[in-house]
């Protein structure tokens, strides 16, 4: 499954650990919730780079108070149907302020990459190759976004406010 | 009329040329049926029993006379020359092809129409008042409000996936036209004790299985929060709404199992927690929406010109302007309703023709505008009261003017198992029969204000639940059966209907509701006590026995 970071495919430095395999001390893994749960303090220190796969059912407030410690947070798309880990990248994005990865994995398919994007999402497990590739244009299907998110784009309503401005500045 | 900027234009055409992308990788094998299926109902389309059915959206119900031509060409150019008007404010069109469809768009969009979200789990079209903007005694319009959350829902990037479908309601008159208490939110536009403008705001109504009317989740909000508040709402049902089950996952199920109080405390919190955020609509922004609605040039016209006082000695004219002809906020002009449901006729259909007929009427009577409204007529908001003679002969001419709206063939229903696939049970030709029996516009005027709705299937498209009396289409051992409910209604003080026994056999329908009919005469306290105050004082116990007596 390729993973494309920045707009392009890359490699995946990030282990995933199975929850009855060892984790080793040093190393990027990713590791469940419930793992880093249960001994989240020890694992949060570790010297290689932790991540944390999110199921998309429980609250991201339990994983506030670690989300300067984590390296990824990976939030799933068991369906690309299920639209829950959306509200869940926008909490973490916009109002914990989480700043490191934001992984989308699952059903993660091409007609999604424009939503995740504006949700905050940064690097995806793309189920399909030739979706992988494809996602630098797909990113830029869209100029014109109607709602606010942290995603930074300039929303149509304040794009017109601004050329409302600027006309007037003119005259 | 809201006028597009480059700003809306663009992303339309955007969504276009996604669309055709899509289309392109369906046809081509890249896409199984299963991805497509979202994608394709996230524009409209539904496999239905013969074809593809095509949903368009009219926002709020407003459309321009170069919107309607446009539409009468997608009928002549890629169906079989006529469209369905729903109770969604939606057209639709049932023997498109899955090629066309991005040509179609294309051609839609040209005129600032489109059909994004009209189907699929996610916001759909924004519904209002079809009299918005001319009703006497309204707030203000709400239409501005409604353009305001039809920006704000379209391609949400939080909420494109929700659990189920996801509608919205607006009105700002006291009566309610637009059925506010049967959507996932309704909004009534209404002033405080203080005098501010805000919002009433329900959640949890809806139809389907599971009938609920709306609840308050908050009696007053001001516009400038409203989009925040919405947001929370559907963050809370994002996150919480049922995924399990397809029937259990409406908002009103959540709103239901936690109860509005609890409801509402999440979605509070949650509201607080949002803080003051870029959803804050500052008066400038509003502005701007509202700069972009045109208004007509009123003249100052008399309320009754020579030319109405003259034709009040025609009885047809007469009986068409009391019933069709309604009150405008502006003396000397009226909002006049061009019935769909001509007697044998399907409900909410037109064809090409009368819809490029409507558009020219439209240009030369009312400012160029029609409105659609959920009861599946349409409406000419800005008609001079001395045009009204001359547009009657035209109307008539085109199959327009049946003066039957509010009245008991002026029927609800939706397409059923002509055309869907989901339907148990034909409505259409149920409907049909019942404006044959009920076409003696005398009769159908003494009984009076009667609207009857009728389904195909549990879904309740055809929104029998809240006709005064509901047929509702089930599947029995292989046959047709309908199950007949009175006593509901969609406006400000809507009710759920009450069944009033064991469904009776596709045959019996129109003999039953004449019964019902007939009954209801016969108990009516004064001719002037509409049928469902009838059965509000009287309960469904004498209708019952009416109809079951000799069954």
């Amino acid at each position: 499954m390729p993973l494309v970071k920045n707009g392009k495919i890359t490699g995946d430095a990030f282990v995933h650990i199975a929850d009855d395999a060892e984790i080793p001390g040093d190393g990027a893994v990713l590791i469940s919730a419930a793992r880093f749960l249960g001994d989240a303090g020890a694992l949060s220190r570790r010297v290689g780079k932790t991540g944390v796969i999110w199921p998309n059912n429980r609250d991201v407030d339990d994983l506030v108070p670690y989300l300067d410690r984590v390296a990824v947070v990976a939030l799933v798309f068991p369906s690309f149907r299920d639209g829950r880990a959306y509200s869940q990248a926008r909490l973490l994005r916009e109002r914990y302020g989480y700043r490191g990865e934001l992984r989308a994995t699952g059903q993660v398919l091409r007609d999604q990459f424009v939503f995740m994007l504006r949700a905050g999402f940064d690097a995806f497990e793309v189920k399909k190759d030739s979706d992988a590739e494809a996602f630098a244009n797909t990113a830029k299907r869209y100029s014109v976004f109607y709602q606010p998110t942290g995603d930074g784009r300039v929303t149509a309503l304040h794009r017109r406010m601004q050329l409302r401005h600027s006309e007037s500045a003119g005259q | 009329m809201y006028a597009y900027d480059e700003l809306d234009r663009t992303l339309i055409n955007e969504r276009v040329a996604e669309f055709r992308d899509q289309v392109k990788r369906r046809l081509s094998g890249e896409l199984t049926e299963d991805e497509f299926k979202m994608l394709r109902l996230q524009n409209g389309v539904y496999l239905q029993l013969h074809a593809y059915m095509f949903r368009v959206a009219i926002p709020y119900g407003t459309l321009s006379s170069k919107q309607l031509r446009r539409l009468a060409h997608v009928a002549r150019r890629y169906d079989r020359g006529y469209g369905h008007f729903t109770t969604r404010q939606n057209i639709q069109f049932n023997w498109i092809k899955l090629a066309e469809l991005p040509d179609a768009l294309a051609d839609l969009a040209e005129v600032g129409i489109h059909a994004m979200q009209t189907s699929g789990n996610n916001t759909r079209n924004v519904t209002s008042d079809q009299w918005a903007g001319v009703a006497p005694g309204e707030i203000e319009d709400p239409r501005i409000w409604s353009e305001l959350i039809r920006q704000y829902t379209t391609l949400h990037p939080e909420f494109s996936f929700l659990p189920r479908k996801f509608k919205f309601a607006i009105t700002a008159s006291e009566h309610d036209r637009a059925a506010i208490k049967v959507h996932d939110i309704g909004l009534r536009l209404h002033k405080n004790a203080s005098g501010e403008t805000g919002f009433e705001v329900l959640v949890g109504g809806g139809l389907g299985r599971t009938p609920f009317i709306g609840k308050t989740i908050k009696p007053f909000i001001p516009g400038r929060d409203l989009l925040s508040y919405i947001e929370a709402i559907l963050r809370v049902y994002n996150q919480y709404g049922r995924r399990d089950n397809i029937y259990k996952a409406r908002i009103k199920i959540l709103v239901h199992e936690l109860g509005i109080e609890k409801f509402a405390k999440e979605v509070e919190d949650e509201w607080l927690a949002m803080g003051d955020s870029a959803l804050t609509l500052d008066d400038a922004v509003v502005e701007d929406i509202r700069s972009r609605f045109t208004y007509p040039a009123y003249e100052k016209l008399p309320h009754m010109p020579d030319e109405l006082k003259k034709a009040a000695h025609d009885p047809k004219f007469e009986a068409w302007r009391k019933n069709s002809v309604a009150l405008h906020k502006v003396p000397g002009y009226a909002i006049v309703t061009l019935s769909l449901k001509p007697v044998g006729g399907p409900p909410g259909d037109a064809t090409a023709e009368q819809m490029d007929a409507v558009a020219d009427l439209a240009d030369k009577y009312s400012f160029g505008e029609i409105r659609v409204g959920h009861e599946q007529n349409l409406a000419l908001p800005h008609v001079a009261r001395r045009d009204l003679p001359v547009l009657w002969r035209a109307l008539d001419k085109i199959g327009l003017a049946t003066p039957n709206v509010n009245l008991v063939s002026d029927i609800i229903a939706c397409p059923g198992l002509d055309y869907c696939s989901l339907a148990n049970a034909r409505s259409i030709p149920i409907a049909q029969e019942l404006t044959r029996r009920f076409a003696n516009h005398d009769t159908a005027n003494l009984i009076g204000r009667l609207h009857i709705n009728i389904s195909g299937c549990i879904n309740a498209c055809g929104h029998h639940h809240v006709g005064h009396i509901g047929i509702l289409g089930v599947e029995k051992n292989g046959e047709e059966f309908y199950q007949i409910t009175i006593g509901g209604r969609a406006d400000e003080n809507a009710e759920v209907g009450v069944l009033i026994g064991p469904a009776v056999p596709y045959g019996e329908v129109a003999d039953v509701i004449e019964d019902i009919v007939e009954a209801y005469l016969a108990l009516r306290a004064r001719p002037d006590e509409l049928f469902v105050d009838t059965v509000k004082r009287l309960g469904v116990e004498p209708f019952r026995e009416r109809v079951y007596a000799t069954r």
